[in-house]
């Protein structure tokens, strides 16, 4: 187990390296110019011109990915543009409302949708598989903001059992953070729980025809213990899969929910970013995707190997 | 039951009651658990019109940090309510018989954030930073001999020649505004953020919960001294009665009104015309406008490019546009817009339709007559189109038919808004990346007098506005308006660079629009002003 991780850990170092040159290729040849937003509207070409200078933009390319691979080196991610704070502090102040929004939601998601899938899988055909597929694709249907503004418009403004936005630290005390997370939780996880439930449903299906399946019902057991069990179990490869790539989207897929509510989190930074032109933050928020992406593909490896004893690599 | 799983039993109910609880007691009381909902008379919320990431407002000239810059910084002098300049940290000041020196005096008991006197080397040193960074100021120093203290309190301001707009340039209402700070800040160069956030304004700073582009929070600054004299616009007292004031920044129309209606934040800076007939319904909501100079629509022609190198193309342009398919397409209500030919606002002492176009309907067919005149002859026309500033986006959907409706050939090319700020700063042929024609929004205040506003510059391609627009003749104009001290006859020569401006198509004045804020009806206070300010408010 332990040289399946440091073996990944080494070979994602290739992987970043060339996540950091195709990023910075990226942005120094796309269109725009972070000196003249600097300078605002109003500003002269001489102006604009000067601040080029002092960022260093009008180095050639390769000068200037030298110096910032040197800065990497170092453990330094450089500084914003415009606001001139170092993007490691940037990253560090909005990395917990999103990593707080992915992680419950994705809770929410799992605790709703795999019983869900289950029971759909165990009563196929039914009412009640019927009933739980067509709320998944209400799930996939439904976008996002829009289910977003419902729930405002009724548990925020109709109701006021919510607040209609912001975000609060878990630092300053559970009640506070439950009470501002729940809102985007619930509309976040809506399409979630329809792909894992859809997942479940399917993985379940292939399983519950199996012969090992059928010798528990002839030993007897109870249904819960032959679907958890056994079933569930021998199911949980693809449904792990589906839930680590989840994961993964809604670390880089929540800035339209962190919009709607308000939540400071790394999607609008990146959006914001990407919209000011601000490189270093966008080349530090990429690499930091990157390393993340890499870190969640090797624990579904690892929880591969725990749930399928089978499986070596 | 073994003691391990019954700890970790007893956790879990823990949990599972702390979320049940959070939840429930949502559910029951509906009331706000968390110190951001917080309901405090002394702490004022506000939706600023953007997210606050350069703090230093003489870097750059957006809007939002020059809001910034008078929260924490103060001015040697500001405007007041009839455009009038008049002294604020200034305690008195003179001009020598020849009008030549002017020698101020600080008044007393200024004092930074950090506890240090504001002295006559913080001021020099702040204008001679900003000297180099504004249009106004470049000006200033250019007719400027030389800049000396006296002693601590009193410095002196040597002209080369008699000019018209020292005093103008010193109480620069916007961007970029001569904010005096410490000259361990100000020494930083004009290109260069300033390290700190130390001024000697009625706010200061709380940089512990500074979230650049989310968060600034600001609290009173208990040295401050305000003048005695009644506040108006930049000018009298800024009394602070809040203890606290957070700028959050929210991105998304829909929820900044959500959130003032249910009293989560107490000011949307601006908000958006789309959603004021729903705001207007509230009754514990008011929408009001503070901003009584307005804004301005402007579009700009690039003059190095062919065929707008040729003035009579230009003139066939403007012909066929009409500020009121702008103003209606871009604002909608005609509550908060204003047909306005006047090029340094119609709210300013300067206001004239002299020469303008474009206030009446056009004449297509004299405008068709005008180009096939001009010796067009049918070349690509680029509009650069910004999809993502709503501020502005209609308006090159409004030029494009127009244009095409004399037969101009249009490539309306859409991008976003900062790929267009990168684009229009190149001078290459538009093959290459150039473009023809940009369209954007300035504040009356920025552009009130015909030094202050760049889109009348007439120097080309060293020190001219984007278009680059070159004219000897305006530029005689302009520098006889600066030397001049006559009100009378400054009004007079504004009215000829206005008429050449016209003439030349420097730019096409749009309209003038209004930005109405939304206010929770228990704040009060509120002072109308060129820029957005928050002394002098209260919540009850």
């Amino acid at each position: 187990m332990l040289r399946l991780i440091l073996s990944r850990l080494v070979a994602a170092i290739p992987v970043m390296g060339v996540v950091a040159i195709f990023v910075f290729l990226m942005l120094r040849l796309s269109p725009g110019d972070p000196a003249a937003i600097l300078a605002g509207d109003a500003a002269t070409p001489e102006v604009i011109a000067a601040i080029r200078a002092d960022l260093g933009f009008d180095r050639p390319i390769w000068e200037q990915f030298v110096t910032w691979i040197g800065q990497l080196m170092q453990g330094n991610l450089g500084h914003s543009v415009f606001s001139k704070q170092p993007v490691a502090t940037l990253i560090g102040q909005r990395v917990e409302p999103t990593i707080s929004l992915a992680i419950c939601t994705l809770l929410f998601a799992i605790i709703v949708a795999v019983p869900m899938g289950i029971l759909a899988a165990w009563k196929q055909g039914s009412w009640l598989d019927r009933g739980i597929m067509a709320m998944s694709v209400a799930g996939f249907s439904i976008p996002v903001f829009v289910l977003g503004y419902i729930l405002i418009f009724f548990f925020s403004m109709k109701l006021d059992i919510f607040p209609v936005q912001g975000f609060a630290s878990l630092r300053d005390g559970l009640p506070g953070f439950l009470h501002r997370i729940a809102l985007p939780t619930l509309a976040l996880s809506f399409i979630y729980i329809a792909l894992f439930a859809r997942i479940t449903r399917a993985a379940m299906l292939d399983v519950l025809g199996e012969d090992y399946i059928r010798t528990a019902h002839a030993k007897g057991l109870k249904d819960h213990v032959v679907l958890v069990k056994h079933a569930l179990r021998n199911a949980a490869i693809p449904i792990v899969s589906v839930i680590g790539i989840g994961f993964a989207l809604l670390i880089g897929g929540v800035v339209i929910t962190e919009t709607v509510f308000n939540i400071p989190g790394i999607g609008r930074l990146v959006v914001d970013a990407v919209l000011a032109r601000d490189y270093p933050i966008i080349q530090g928020i990429i690499l930091l995707f990157s390393g993340i992406y890499v870190l969640i593909n090797l624990a579904i490896d690892v929880a591969y190997v725990i749930l399928d004893p089978r499986i070596r690599y | 039951m073994t003691r391990g799983s019954a700890m970790r039993s007893r956790r879990f109910n823990m949990v599972v009651s702390a979320i049940g609880l959070s939840i429930g007691l949502g559910l029951l009381t509906g009331a706000p658990l968390d110190a951001l909902a917080q309901d405090n008379k002394k702490v004022l919320k506000f939706i600023p019109h953007s997210g606050l990431r350069i703090t230093d407002p003489i870097i750059t000239t957006a809007f939002i940090s020059r809001n910034h810059g008078y929260m924490i910084y103060d001015t040697l002098f500001g405007v007041d309510d009839k455009m009038q300049v008049q002294p604020q940290m200034v305690e008195k000041y003179e001009l020598s018989g020849d009008k030549l020196t002017y020698t101020f005096t600080l008044r007393d008991g200024l004092k930074f954030h950090n506890g240090a006197p504001v002295t006559t080397a913080d001021v020099i040193a702040s204008l001679q930073r900003w000297g180099k960074a504004d249009g106004m100021g470049q000006k200033l120093f250019s007719y400027t001999k030389e800049l000396t203290a006296v002693n601590d309190k009193t410095f002196q301001l040597v002209l080369k020649e008699p000019y018209g707009l020292v005093l103008d340039s010193l109480g620069k209402p916007s961007s970029n505004v001569p904010f005096i700070m410490p000259k361990a800040m100000a020494d930083t160069p004009h290109t260069q953020n300033v390290p700190d956030e130390i001024g000697s304004g009625p706010y200061r700073m709380v940089k512990a919960e500074f979230q650049p582009g989310v968060k600034v929070v600001y609290e009173k600054n208990p040295d401050y001294k305000p003048r005695s004299e009644a506040p108006a616009f930049m000018s009298g007292g800024k009394v602070v009665k809040l203890d606290r004031v957070e700028w959050i920044t929210m991105s998304d129309p829909q929820t900044a009104m959500n959130a003032i209606l249910k009293g989560e934040v107490d000011i949307w800076e601006q908000a958006s015309y789309d959603l004021l007939p729903e705001l207007k319904k509230s009754k514990d909501v008011e929408v009001k406008d503070f901003g009584p100079l307005g804004m301005n629509y402007m579009m700009r022609m690039n003059w190095l490019q062919p065929p707008l190198d040729n003035v009579k193309v230009r003139q066939a342009l403007q012909a066929a546009l009409y500020q009121e398919d702008y103003l209606a397409a871009q604002v909608g209500d005609p509550e908060y817009y204003k047909v306005c030919g006047a090029m340094f606002g119609c709210s300013t002492p300067l206001k004239s339709d002299d020469g303008a176009v474009g206030l009446k309907k056009p004449d297509l067919a004299k405008a068709k007559k005008m180009l096939a005149e001009s010796g067009y002859k049918g070349e690509k026309i680029v509009i650069m189109a910004p999809t993502d500033l709503n501020s502005i986006s209609q308006l090159p959907l409004v030029t494009a038919p127009a244009l095409k409706a004399i037969g101009v050939n249009v490539d309306l090319q859409s991008m976003d808004w900062q790929t267009l700020v990168g684009r229009r700063a190149k001078m290459d042929p538009v093959d290459q990346g150039g473009w023809h024609i940009f369209h954007t929004a300035w504040g009356t205040a920025d552009m009130m007098n015909p030094i202050a506003n760049a889109g009348v510059r007439g120097l080309g391609k060293t020190g001219g506005f984007f278009g680059w627009t070159e004219d000897a003749e305006i530029e005689k104009l302009r520098d006889a308006y600066a030397r001049e001290t006559d009100p009378a006859k400054q009004k007079d020569l504004a009215s000829q660079v206005q008429k050449r401006a016209y003439e030349l198509v420097m730019y096409v004045p749009l309209g003038e629009y209004f930005q109405p804020s939304a206010i929770r009806k228990n704040v009060s206070g509120m002072l109308p002003s060129p820029a957005y300010v928050l002394w002098n408010v209260e919540k009850k």
